[in-house]
């Protein structure tokens, strides 16, 4: 023999077989899910892909008034054409979860869209601060936001626990800090095993979390390539989930270990391209940088910065 | 040499602060200035990583954000972002933490959270960021801003990121924590804190700086070490090479 014996007997699982071992992996996977109370709706199961929508029916569909939004994407794929969609919506009083605000936050803080903000570095990256999120938060323009903040190492962290599963995140944080003063989601924890003191944070669990990428193929499956933040993190922790991307591709090109989201893991794809500008799409367009400079002009001012609204979001459009 | 400005001061000596082979979790501004400088000088095998996920990375211009393109392309790989602080901070596999900050006390205590009182800020500044957690898990940090009585302050309004604490005793008895604060490098001077009280000292003062100057730009009364010495001045290789980089960021971030 040359090479492996092939599968055979009791170990080969024929194809008659696939969909009683698959009932029994979701039946006890629905078990292990109700032991650690999380919602049964919170992954849609039986789902083959995800579902192709325009970015307004996406928005339409899954962001709701009230709902808590993560749009993630860590400088790099930051989702500006899904937050322009929900401006343009009109919704109102998100809890808007992301690391870093940047200027997508900045944009529906400033649009009146955000009730609540849960966050770990609020500035313009470079350049200075984020003058729609300081309005909002020092003078309530153009209403009080209540703030919520964590390090960054936290957030990471709650992503990563919410994608498990798990009620809360440990890290070796917040050791000295007075963020856990100003922030009740942040308790402190005994290790069973060392008696190591540790900070705990829940985890993130968004009802929608929103991110770009740069391309889907046919199926819906999606590749992240670069900069891969907590993309993947924020998808799976969430309930739905909406992925816009470059294009849609008949072969995603993906190298083994490529950062590969299945597209049944996603309730939906929206094509948008240079959806993430002025941030950038690793292979496809660079930062635009100097926009990041100009900003800090256009969001100083509420009507410099509403006539912008007015201009590049209000009035152009989308798609439908 | 002496044509040089005292920004280039600082970064040249913030640079020369580490060693080749250095492990350096790097802030954006500043810090990364001065890592880089580093990098291109004397330290050509320093290993950058940047919060982003960026791990040993070369960048030719100066990052703008912490996750511009460039880090990405010139990094030896990138990792999530929750591997980058769980795996590489957390666990243990960061020399240096080179940090930026708003403000600082005499105990090195950072403030990038806010001026004035938390639910009434006077200025909200951006939050934390990666800088809590680094500065307790990398095994030493470095500190370099502009020497001013608005960031040298006698108490920072908000501790964002533990120095030594209030009294200098936040870490004595943290087990797995880093040693924290080892220098500080402004435009006028290097500060070591006490190794008994953890109270900052003037260590060295740079070319042309006096004593009266610096006291003048901060907000408590400075100790001076007796042993006080004059900081090198920069060569003309490490201005040079400073110059160079930034011009092409400068032009790099110019263009569309």
């Amino acid at each position: 023999m040359t090479g492996p014996e092939p599968v055979s007997g009791p170990f080969f699982c024929g194809l008659t077989s696939e969909p009683i071992l698959f009932n029994l992996f979701v039946s006890q996977t629905s078990v292990h899910i109700a032991n650690i109370g999380i919602k049964n709706d919170s992954v849609e199961r039986g789902k083959t892909m995800a579902e192709f929508l325009s970015l307004h029916d996406a928005v339409a569909r899954y962001v709701e008034d009230g709902a808590t939004v993560a749009m993630e994407g860590f400088t790099h794929l930051i989702p500006f054409a899904a937050g322009h969609e929900i401006i343009r919506q009109g919704k109102r009083d998100l809890t808007l979860i992301r690391m870093t605000p940047d200027l997508i936050y900045d944009q529906l803080i400033g649009a009146g869209c955000v009730k609540k903000l849960i966050f770990s570095w609020g500035g313009n990256p470079g350049v200075g601060s984020l003058h729609r999120l300081r309005d909002a938060v020092e003078k309530s323009y153009p209403h009080k936001v209540e703030i919520l903040e964590h390090s960054h190492a936290a957030m990471a962290c709650a992503y990563e626990a919410g994608a498990a599963g798990l009620p809360l995140a440990v890290l070796r944080g917040y050791v000295g800090s007075d963020l856990p003063k100003v922030n009740d989601q942040i308790k402190f924890i005994e290790c069973p095993f060392t008696g190591e003191r540790l900070a705990a944070v829940p985890s993130i669990r968004p009802d929608v979390s929103v991110v770009h990428a740069q391309r889907a193929d046919r199926k819906g499956n999606v590749l992240v390539e670069g900069i891969i933040g907590v993309q993947k993190e924020a998808v799976l922790a969430a309930k739905h989930s909406i992925v816009t991307v470059e294009e849609v591709v008949d072969d995603l090109g993906a190298t083994p270990n490529a950062c590969v989201i299945p597209g049944w893991a996603i309730s939906a794809i929206a094509v948008a391209e240079k959806g993430a500008y002025p941030s950038y799409a690793h292979g496809y367009y660079p930062r635009h940088n100097r926009f990041y400079k100009e900003w800090d002009m256009i969001a100083r001012d509420r009507d410099a910065f509403n006539d912008w609204i007015k201009q590049n979001v209000l009035e152009a459009g989308g798609e439908s | 040499m002496s044509n040089y400005t005292s920004a280039e001061m600082m970064t040249v000596t913030a640079a020369r602060a580490l060693q080749n082979g250095t492990t350096c979790f790097v802030g954006i501004g500043l810090p990364s200035e001065a890592a880089n400088l580093a990098r291109l000088t004397h330290a050509p095998d320093v290993v950058l990583i940047y919060e982003s996920g960026t791990l040993q990375t070369k960048p030719d211009v100066l990052p703008l954000s912490i996750g511009d393109g460039e880090l990405c392309e010139t990094a030896l790989t990138t990792v999530s972002v929750p591997e980058m602080f769980r795996y590489w901070l957390q666990g243990g596999k960061i020399d240096v933490g080179f940090l930026g900050t708003a403000q600082i006390d005499r105990y090195c205590n950072l403030n990038t959270t806010l001026i004035g009182d938390y639910t009434e800020p006077k200025v909200r500044l951006p939050g934390g960021g990666g800088a809590p957690e680094i500065a307790t898990n990398a095994g030493e940090i470095f500190i370099t801003l502009k020497h001013s009585k608005r960031t040298f302050v006698d108490q920072v309004d908000f501790v964002t990121t533990l120095g030594f604490g209030r009294d200098g005793k936040g870490r004595d008895g943290v087990p797995n924590i880093g040693k924290g604060p080892t220098r500080v490098i402004t435009d006028l001077c290097v500060m070591t804190p006490d190794p008994e009280t953890k109270e900052l000292v003037v260590t060295s003062l740079h070319p042309g700086v006096t004593r009266e100057q610096v006291q003048e730009a901060t907000g408590w009364e400075i100790r001076f070490a007796d042993q006080l010495e004059t900081t090198p001045e920069p060569s003309g290789k490490e201005l040079e090479i400073l110059r160079e980089l930034k011009e092409r960021t400068d032009r790099h971030h110019a263009g569309d």
